[in-house]
């Protein structure tokens, strides 16, 4: 058995066939950890006896009959989505001792499902930053080139995947936090609209753009992991009373819809490199044969990210004012409250998170909320109109997901409003709610991956799924990177 | 440059954290530069534009106010950075009489 080869759902017929066990393929995960992740660094937490247990159980369950959806497969986990009684960190030290009290809805979800959690995956501190450099503890690397990055913040999910070590992730976008880490490693990722899947257990970043989607090796490997996360729930006030349709099924019936597909202006613009550009060009050649392709204009793109970096700071300002050193987390020594606060948030978090809070708290603060806070606030309104509109004339969105392919560590570290940029294209997603998803299309000619992003209007998340199935099949192309064919 | 030592010192303190005279300094030149770059969003005409807080259009879901009792107050407790029994300490937050 190739273990580079296995899908989620593939290895599940290997289960229901009783050709490998829950065990064994735990055992085999475990291995593959031990031998990649020291030069990948996706994981930062790896409870080899827990592992196992789970594995055991889930073999127990499949004998008695009672096999979920996912049993005995081995998922990782963004370490901002509490599993009840092991470590959520954020890659924050503030949180290096935290452990989670409660389960996550979509934790409990997976875990009814019969799901076997291998570990807690690198991110951006609390979700901050495109590179996952910006972890309190190291920062992961990409399996197609160690000197590059994976992207981020999901960086250690989108690398736990690629490099097959586990059969899928959960992770959450933000800003376009699952979706530019999958075109950087080469795997499917996808944002669901927000309010189709429950916040409830992820640490809140920026409230109003937050939202957990799945990492997988392939679109119908996506479309379960979806099928099980998403859905109504008390526990999230946000959450969207609907019945989600079963995606599994959607893909599959859609195998030959004909979509209107809209290819905006603004993304394939100034500034998107030529090799991406390429290889998109010739998928919209594909996509032509079954598809009307129409142009569209997005006209406030250029203002997305803007208004972004005012509202989503704006947000973690406020939900990480919970953050002081008193119930949970790091405690600075100090002789009063206020100095406790003060030291235990300036020693326990790391930069960009303070550049953050300091900026939003500026947006936020007496004399200045009219200018930066409301005023982006109504911008975000134009960016959601933009897709209103384009959305009367088409089915969905394709475009590019990053402007350029994954860059090397350090390379934009020292500005910010660079590191800004890799997220240009998935922010307006965000800002507007709907739901997108990453596909990996091509290699540049250094044998980086290329992806392309699908967005649909909201709860048309069957929809984009439909045709990334469709396009993946026509493409028929594997991503598995270098390193692991040694 | 839209931002002053003095001023970032004050946000600093409204955001309750504290930094060294370097990274005050620092964080004015990088905070100035985004603001900066924040400016472009003025040239949007908004006058006729309502915002948006939130991407659903989705009304506060109300529920009857139960006390439940959670399930596990040992997890959350065990947490905390000092305990006595099942009370949290902080430095002192009242003066003596």
């Amino acid at each position: 058995m190739d273990f580079n080869e296995l899908t989620l759902i593939s290895t599940l017929k290997l289960l229901e066939e009783g050709k490998i066990t829950s065990k064994e393929l735990a055992e085999i995960t475990l291995k593959r950890i031990k031998k990649y992740d020291s030069k990948l660094k996706a994981f930062l937490y790896v409870n080899e006896e827990w592992v196992l247990k789970q594995a055991e159980m889930a073999d127990q369950r499949r004998k008695e009959g009672k096999a979920g959806a996912l049993t005995g497969i081995p998922l990782s986990i963004k370490d901002n989505i509490h599993i009840e009684g092991h470590p959520t960190t954020c890659a924050s030290k503030i949180l290096a001792n935290y452990i989670a009290p409660y389960d996550a809805d979509v934790i409990e979800r997976l875990k009814t499902e019969g799901a076997v959690f291998i570990g807690k995956t690198n991110l951006d501190e609390f979700a901050m930053g495109s590179s996952t450099e910006n972890s309190g503890f190291f920062p992961t690397r990409n399996p197609w080139d160690l000197e590059r990055v994976p992207g981020g913040s999901s960086g250690g999910s989108a690398v736990s995947v690629s490099a097959r070590l586990g059969l899928g992730s959960l992770g959450s976008d933000t800003g376009g936090s699952i979706r530019q880490p999958a075109a950087f490693c080469g795997v499917v990722g996808m944002k669901p609209t927000y309010g189709l899947v429950s916040r409830f257990g992820l640490v809140a970043f920026a409230s109003s753009l937050d939202q957990i989607g799945p990492f997988a090796l392939n679109v119908e490997d996506l479309a379960l992991l979806l099928k099980v996360i998403a859905g109504p729930t008390p526990k999230d006030s946000t959450s969207a009373e609907i019945t989600p349709p079963d995606f599994t099924k959607a893909i599959q019936e859609n195998l030959k819809t004909s979509y209107r597909i809209g290819l905006p202006r603004e993304y394939f613009a100034e500034g998107l490199d030529p090799e991406i550009q390429k290889t998109l060009e010739e998928v919209i050649h594909i996509l032509k044969k079954r598809h009307t392709l129409k142009e569209i204009s997005l006209p406030h793109t250029k203002y997305a990210l803007a208004t972004y970096y005012i509202i989503a700071p704006a947000e973690a300002s406020s939900n990480l004012a919970r953050y002081d050193g008193v119930k949970y987390g790091f405690r600075a020594e100090a002789k009063t409250l206020l100095e406790m606060y003060k030291k235990s948030r300036a020693q326990g978090f790391g930069k960009e998170v303070k550049r953050r809070i300091m900026l939003g708290t500026y947006a936020l603060s007496a004399g200045y909320y009219d200018a930066y806070y409301l005023k982006a606030s109504k911008v975000r309104t134009l960016i959601k109109e933009d897709f209103d509109k384009a959305f009367q004339e088409v089915d969905l969105i394709f475009a590019p997901t990053t402007p350029t392919p994954p860059f090397k560590l350090g390379e934009k570290t020292a500005d910010p409003l660079q590191m800004y940029l890799s997220d240009i294209f998935t922010i307006p997603v965000n800002l507007a709610g709907i739901p997108a998803l990453n596909l990996p299309v091509g290699l540049t000619s250094q044998n980086l991956p290329i992806g392309a992003q699908i967005m649909g209007p909201n709860f048309k998340d069957d929809t984009v799924l439909s045709l990334a199935y469709q396009l993946e099949k026509e493409i028929s192309l594997k991503f598995i990177p270098p390193l692991i064919k040694e | 440059m839209p931002l002053t030592l003095d001023e970032v010192k004050k946000i600093a303190h409204l955001a309750r954290l504290e930094f060294s005279e370097e990274e005050i300094l620092l964080y004015t030149q990088e905070l100035s530069k985004i603001l900066d770059y924040f400016q472009e969003l003025q040239k949007v005409d908004t006058s006729s534009v309502s915002p948006t807080f939130h991407p659903l259009k989705k009304k506060t879901p109300f529920r009857e106010d139960e006390v439940k009792e959670f399930y596990n107050r040992k997890g959350l407790l065990e947490n905390a950075p000092e305990l006595k029994e099942t009370s949290i300490i902080v430095p002192k937050v009242v003066k003596a009489p």
